[in-house]
C-alpha cells in the first residue's frame, strides 16, 4: 500500500484551495511530543506547512466536527480515514451537516497507535515516537531507543478495524480497501457467555470509574443532540455526578440506547475515556444484536439507510423471542 | 452549633407575609421559627433561598437593615425555584442562608451627597433596600430622586409603597415611567435611560458633581443609561450598580460567579462603573 | 532523618495502618493507578502518578452536605457531619502536594468550608520525590521541586529503602508513633537521589516553560487574545481536563430526593460544560471560547490575582496525557507568549 504521507495532503489541500474548491482545512496538528496531536483548521498552506501532521496518532474522528464547520461560510477540506467515512454518512442520514460544504478527500489507514499501550510496554518518559515499517521506534528519557513491533501497540479498535474501505469521499488519495471480516464481536461473546451475576459485576466495576467528564458523549459523532437531556436540569436526570451508584450506570446505558442502531463503532468513546472505561463494548453488544435479529447492518455504510431499529419489517423478530435469543 | 456563614448548612425560616406585587412579582416576608430576624444585613446584600428538593437561588435583600421586625424578598417568576416560591403560602417553611456580598457603601462613600436611583422592573428589588434605608437615615444624605420604570402600571414593583410612602415623602422626588401609553396613566411614557438623562439634564453642575447614582436593571437598560448618564456629564466613578451571575455557594469558592478576577458573590454584587469597567466583559 | 528497608515497607504500612487509616497507590489493570485503602499484602505502585489525584480525599468527586425531611409546609435540617478519621495518604508526588495548597487558599479562606477543613485537619500527606518523572511534567515551571515534595512527612525511596522525614508537626507526631519499625538514617542516600531527580529534571522536554509571563494582573494581557479562537476551536467542552486536575475546585450543589427526604450534595463542576453559568436571565459566556479561556485565565492569572502570585496549575500533566483531542495548558501557554 502507498505509504501516505504529509507531504501529500498538504499539497492535496493546496491544490484544493488554489481550485477555490475550499478555503479552509480541518486536519491533524503537531503537538509537543509525538503522540498529542490536536484536531485543528488550517485556513492557509502556510499553516499547514508549520504545524499539519500525519502520522500514527492522528485517530480523532472529524466527522462530528462537520456539524459545526459547515454552518460557516465557504466548504471545509476533511481527511477522512475509512472508519470516519462511516459516521460522516451516519451524520448525513440525519441531516447533521450540509453536504455541499464538505470536501472530503478519503486516506487509508494503516491503524492507529494507542500512546497508553507504549506506556504499558516501556513505562514513562517518552521523548518521540516513529514507525518505520512494522516496527515502532520510542526514544526515551530512561532507557535510550527501544523497538517495539507496530501491532502489539495498535489501538484496540485498529486491531477490530471493521474496515478499509471508504464508504464516502470526494476524491481519494492512494488505494481503497476492503470490508474486514474483522474480530470485533470477540469480546463481546465473552461477556455474553458470563452469567447475569458476573456480567452485572463486570459492568458495575467498569463504570463505576465513571467521573461524568461527559468526554464519551461530547466526541461520539452519533450524539448530536442541540441539547443533551444529561445537559438539562429541566429533565430530572441532569447531573454531573452520580448521587448514587444507579446514576453512573444510567447515564451509560441511557447513552447506549440512544446511540443503538445509528453507531459506527468508531471507537471514539473509549479512546476519549480518561478512566479507560470500555465503553465501545456497550454498543457493539447493540450491534452485533442488531445484525443477529434483523440481519447484518452497518450504520453509515450507506448514506439513507434505514436502520432496522427504526424500519419496520414484518419479517421482524418480535420482542419476546430477541428477548429468549439472548438469554 | 453550626456556623451558618461556613457550612453551606441553611437555617429554616417561615413565609409569613406574601403579597402580590406584579403579575410575576411577589414579595415575601420571611422570619425564623422564632420570630426573629433570619441575619443582619447592608442594603444591597443577598441571601440564599431554598427549597429542599427543589434548589436553592440567590436573591437581593429587598428590605432594608433598618427595618427591624422582618426581611423582605421582592421575586420574579422566571425559574425552577422561583416558580415554586411563587406557590408557597403563609406558613411555608423555607431555608435561609446568607447575607452575601458586599452592598452599597451607604456609610462611606454615600454620606453626604445627593442620592439618584434607578430601577427598571424587578431591578427596584435591591435598589429599594437603599431607599428605604436613606430615608430612615435621611440626614446623612443629600437630596433624593428616584427614577423608576417598568413595561406597565402593573409591572411597577412595589407600587403601593411608592406612592403611599415615597411619593408623599416631602424630601424625596419620586418619578416614575411605563413603557407604553396605557389606560388610568397620567404620567411619563417612555424608557427609563431616556427618561433618566431628561430628570438628571436639569440638575445643575454643582448638584451633578455630587449625585451619587444606583442603577440596577435589565443589561439592555443599564448599557443605554450608562450612556446617557456619561453623555451629561455623570462619571464612572459616580455610579454604582449591582450584577448577576449564576452562583451555587455564594461564598466564593464554587468558581462560577467570576468576571475576570473577581467574584460577583463576595468582592460584588455591587460594583462601582469604573471598576466594572477595568473588568473583562463577560457578564 | 529516618528510614525503613523495602523488605520492612509491609511493616511501615501496617504501623501507619494501627495509628489511622492509610492509603497507598495500587497498580490495577491496564496502567491504571489509584489510592486504595492498605489491606494486608498490597503492593504499592511505582507509578508515577495515579490517575486521579490525592484532591478526591480533600474534595471527593460527590460529597453530602446536608438532609432535609418535609413535611407539608415544615422542613428540619439535618446536619449528617461528622468528625472525620484520621487517614494518612502514602506517595503523594510534589506536584500534588502543593495541589492541597491552592485548595487551601479557596476551601480555607473565611468563610471557611468545614467540610474540606475537616479532612485536611485529620490527613496526613506523605510525599515521595520523583525519581522518574515523565515527558508530561512541568512542575518546575511553578516554582515545585520534585526531589523535594514537602507534605507532612517527606519521602524519599531509593534501592532498598524509604526514607523518611517529618516537615510538620502532624508528620512528627504520626512518626513517633511508628517509631519502633524505624531506623534512624543520614541523609546520604536521599542527597545522592535528589542529585539523580535535579539530572533528570534538566533533561526533561518541558523544562523550559515559563510562566513568567503571566501572573497576577494580566487580565488585560490576555483577556482578548486573538490566539483563544485556534486554541478553543477543536474543544469537544467535556470536563476531562477539570476532572483529572488536582487544583480544578468548582462544584455544583444539588438536590436529591430520597425516599425519606432529600439530600442536599455537591459534586465536581467544571467550567467548560455549557451549563456551568447559565441562568434563567442569561448565559455571559456563549460559546466554547469563553469557556476555555476562562479554565486557562483562571489558573495563569485569576487565581494568581486573588493569591499573591500563585499559580493555580502545578504541571502535573494529567490534563496533558487525558484530554481527548490533546490540548492543554502547555500549548496554551506557549502559543500565549510563554515560549521557552
Amino acid at each position: 500500500m502507498q505509504k501516505i504521507t504529509r507531504e501529500m495532503l498538504i499539497e492535496k489541500a493546496a491544490a484544493l484551495i488554489a481550485e477555490g474548491k475550499v478555503n479552509r482545512v480541518l486536519g491533524w496538528k503537531n503537538g509537543e511530543f509525538s503522540y498529542d496531536v490536536t484536531p485543528a483548521l488550517f485556513e492557509s498552506v502556510e499553516e499547514m506547512q508549520k504545524d499539519f501532521v500525519f502520522g500514527d496518532f492522528c485517530g480523532a474522528n472529524f466527522s462530528k466536527y462537520l456539524v459545526k464547520e459547515a454552518k460557516k461560510d465557504g466548504a471545509v477540506l476533511v481527511f477522512l480515514k475509512p472508519c470516519d467515512t462511516y459516521s460522516f454518512n451516519q451524520l448525513l442520514t440525519e441531516h447533521r451537516f450540509d453536504r455541499e460544504k464538505v470536501y472530503a478527500v478519503g486516506i487509508p489507514c494503516e491503524g492507529m497507535i494507542d500512546v497508553n499501550k507504549i506506556k504499558l510496554s516501556i513505562g514513562d518518559g517518552l521523548l518521540s515516537i516513529a514507525s518505520e515499517g512494522d516496527t515502532v521506534k520510542v526514544e526515551t528519557l530512561y532507557d535510550g531507543v527501544k523497538e517495539l513491533n507496530r501491532n502489539e501497540v495498535l489501538s484496540e479498535r485498529c486491531l477490530n478495524c471493521k474496515s478499509k474501505k471508504h464508504v464516502a469521499y470526494d476524491e481519494l488519495i492512494g488505494e481503497d480497501g476492503e470490508v474486514i471480516d474483522s474480530n470485533r464481536f470477540d469480546e463481546v461473546e465473552k461477556l455474553e457467555k458470563m452469567s447475569a451475576d458476573e456480567r452485572f459485576a463486570f459492568w458495575q466495576n467498569e463504570l463505576s470509574k465513571c467521573i461524568r467528564c461527559n468526554a464519551c458523549r461530547d466526541v461520539c459523532p452519533a450524539c448530536t443532540c442541540e441539547k443533551c437531556v444529561f445537559d438539562n436540569p429541566n429533565s430530572g436526570v441532569e447531573n454531573k455526578a452520580a448521587a448514587n451508584s444507579f446514576e453512573e450506570r444510567m447515564f451509560h446505558i441511557i447513552r447506549a440506547f440512544h446511540v443503538a442502531g445509528r453507531c459506527t463503532d468508531c471507537g471514539e468513546c473509549s479512546r476519549v475515556c480518561p478512566q479507560h472505561i470500555p465503553l465501545h463494548l456497550l454498543n457493539r453488544k447493540f450491534i452485533k444484536d442488531i445484525n443477529s435479529f434483523y440481519g447484518d447492518y452497518q450504520a453509515g455504510e450507506e448514506v439513507g439507510s434505514r436502520a432496522p431499529l427504526v424500519n419496520y419489517t414484518k419479517e421482524d423478530i418480535e420482542p419476546c423471542d430477541a428477548v429468549k435469543g439472548d438469554e | 452549633m453550626t456556623d451558618l456563614r461556613e457550612a453551606l448548612i441553611p437555617t429554616v425560616c417561615e413565609i409569613t407575609d406574601v403579597r402580590s406585587d406584579t403579575p410575576d412579582v411577589k414579595t415575601f416576608r420571611v422570619l425564623t421559627l422564632d420570630g426573629k430576624k433570619p441575619f443582619i444585613h447592608k442594603p444591597g446584600q443577598c441571601a440564599m433561598l431554598s427549597m429542599p428538593g427543589v434548589g436553592e437561588a440567590l436573591f437581593s435583600i429587598t428590605s432594608s437593615p433598618t427595618n427591624t421586625e422582618y426581611v423582605e424578598f421582592s421575586i420574579k417568576k422566571c425559574g425552577c425555584v422561583t416558580e415554586w416560591i411563587h406557590g408557597a403560602e403563609v406558613g411555608q417553611q423555607i431555608t435561609v442562608r446568607g447575607p452575601y456580598g458586599n452592598g452599597f457603601p451607604v456609610e462611606t462613600e454615600f454620606k453626604g451627597k445627593d442620592m439618584l436611583f434607578i430601577a427598571g422592573g424587578i431591578g427596584l428589588a435591591p435598589v429599594r433596600s437603599v431607599i428605604n434605608y436613606v430615608r430612615d437615615n435621611r440626614a446623612n444624605y443629600g437630596k433624593v430622586d428616584i427614577v423608576y420604570g417598568s413595561r406597565s402600571k402593573e409591572d411597577l414593583v412595589h407600587y403601593q409603597e411608592i406612592i403611599n410612602e415615597w411619593m408623599t415623602d416631602p424630601s424625596i422626588n419620586v418619578h416614575l415611567t411605563i413603557d407604553r401609553e396605557q389606560e388610568n396613566w397620567d404620567g411619563h411614557v417612555g424608557f427609563v435611560p431616556n427618561f433618566v438623562k431628561e430628570v438628571a439634564e436639569k440638575f445643575d453642575e454643582e448638584k451633578k458633581a455630587k449625585t451619587t447614582a444606583v442603577l440596577c436593571g435589565p443589561p439592555i437598560m443599564i448599557k443605554f443609561t450608562l450612556q446617557g448618564l456619561s453623555e451629561i456629564g455623570f462619571s464612572k466613578e459616580q455610579i454604582y450598580t449591582t450584577l448577576e451571575l449564576r452562583m451555587k455557594c455564594a461564598i466564593g469558592k464554587c468558581g462560577r460567579c467570576n468576571v475576570g478576577s473577581k467574584y460577583v458573590c463576595k468582592d460584588g454584587p455591587v460594583f462601582r462603573m469604573d471598576q466594572l469597567d477595568a473588568l473583562p466583559d463577560e457578564y | 532523618m529516618k528510614k525503613v528497608l523495602l523488605a520492612n515497607s509491609s511493616a511501615l504500612f501496617n504501623a501507619i495502618k494501627e495509628n489511622a487509616t492509610l492509603y497507598i497507590p495500587v497498580d490495577l489493570e491496564k496502567g491504571r493507578v489509584a489510592y486504595k485503602k492498605y489491606a494486608d499484602g498490597m503492593v504499592m505502585s511505582d507509578a508515577l502518578k495515579t490517575d486521579r489525584s490525592a484532591k478526591d480525599f480533600f474534595f471527593p468527586q460527590t460529597e453530602n452536605l446536608m438532609e432535609f425531611k418535609v413535611d407539608g409546609k415544615n422542613i428540619e435540617v439535618i446536619d449528617t457531619r461528622s468528625e472525620n478519621e484520621d487517614f494518612v495518604v502514602f506517595g503523594v508526588r510534589a506536584c500534588d502536594v502543593r495541589s492541597l495548597e491552592v485548595l487551601d487558599k479557596v476551601f480555607l479562606a473565611e468563610p471557611v468550608d468545614t467540610y474540606y477543613k475537616n479532612r485536611r485537619e485529620h490527613g496526613v500527606i506523605v510525599s515521595m520525590a520523583c525519581s522518574r518523572p515523565t515527558e508530561t511534567c512541568f512542575c518546575g515551571t511553578f516554582g515545585i521541586d520534585a526531589a523535594n515534595p514537602q507534605g507532612d512527612i517527606e519521602c524519599y525511596k531509593t534501592a532498598d529503602a524509604f526514607y523518611l522525614d517529618a516537615k510538620t508537626e502532624k508528620g512528627k507526631a504520626l512518626l513517633e508513633k511508628i517509631a519502633p519499625v524505624l531506623e534512624d538514617a543520614d541523609d546520604t542516600a536521599v542527597n545522592e537521589q535528589k542529585a539523580e531527580i535535579k539530572k533528570i529534571l534538566d533533561k526533561l522536554p518541558l523544562k523550559d516553560l515559563s510562566a513568567e509571563k503571566f501572573g497576577k494582573d494580566k487580565t488585560d494581557e490576555f483577556f482578548n487574545s486573538p490566539e483563544w479562537k485556534n486554541l478553543s476551536e477543536s474543544c469537544l467542552g467535556c470536563g476531562t481536563c477539570t476532572f483529572v486536575c488536582p487544583t480544578c475546585q468548582c462544584y455544583d450543589i444539588k438536590d436529591f430526593k430520597t425516599n425519606t427526604g432529600v439530600q442536599r450534595y455537591r459534586c465536581w463542576d467544571s467550567c467548560m460544560y455549557s451549563d456551568f453559568t447559565k441562568m434563567s436571565a442569561g448565559q455571559p459566556r456563549l460559546t466554547q471560547l469563553e469557556r476555555f479561556r476562562q479554565r486557562f485565565m483562571h489558573k495563569l492569572v485569576y487565581f494568581p490575582t486573588n493569591n499573591d502570585g500563585m499559580f493555580s496549575c502545578v504541571g502535573c500533566g494529567r490534563c496533558v496525557s487525558k484530554c481527548p483531542i490533546s490540548m492543554n495548558i502547555v500549548k496554551v501557554m506557549k502559543t500565549l507568549g510563554g515560549k521557552e
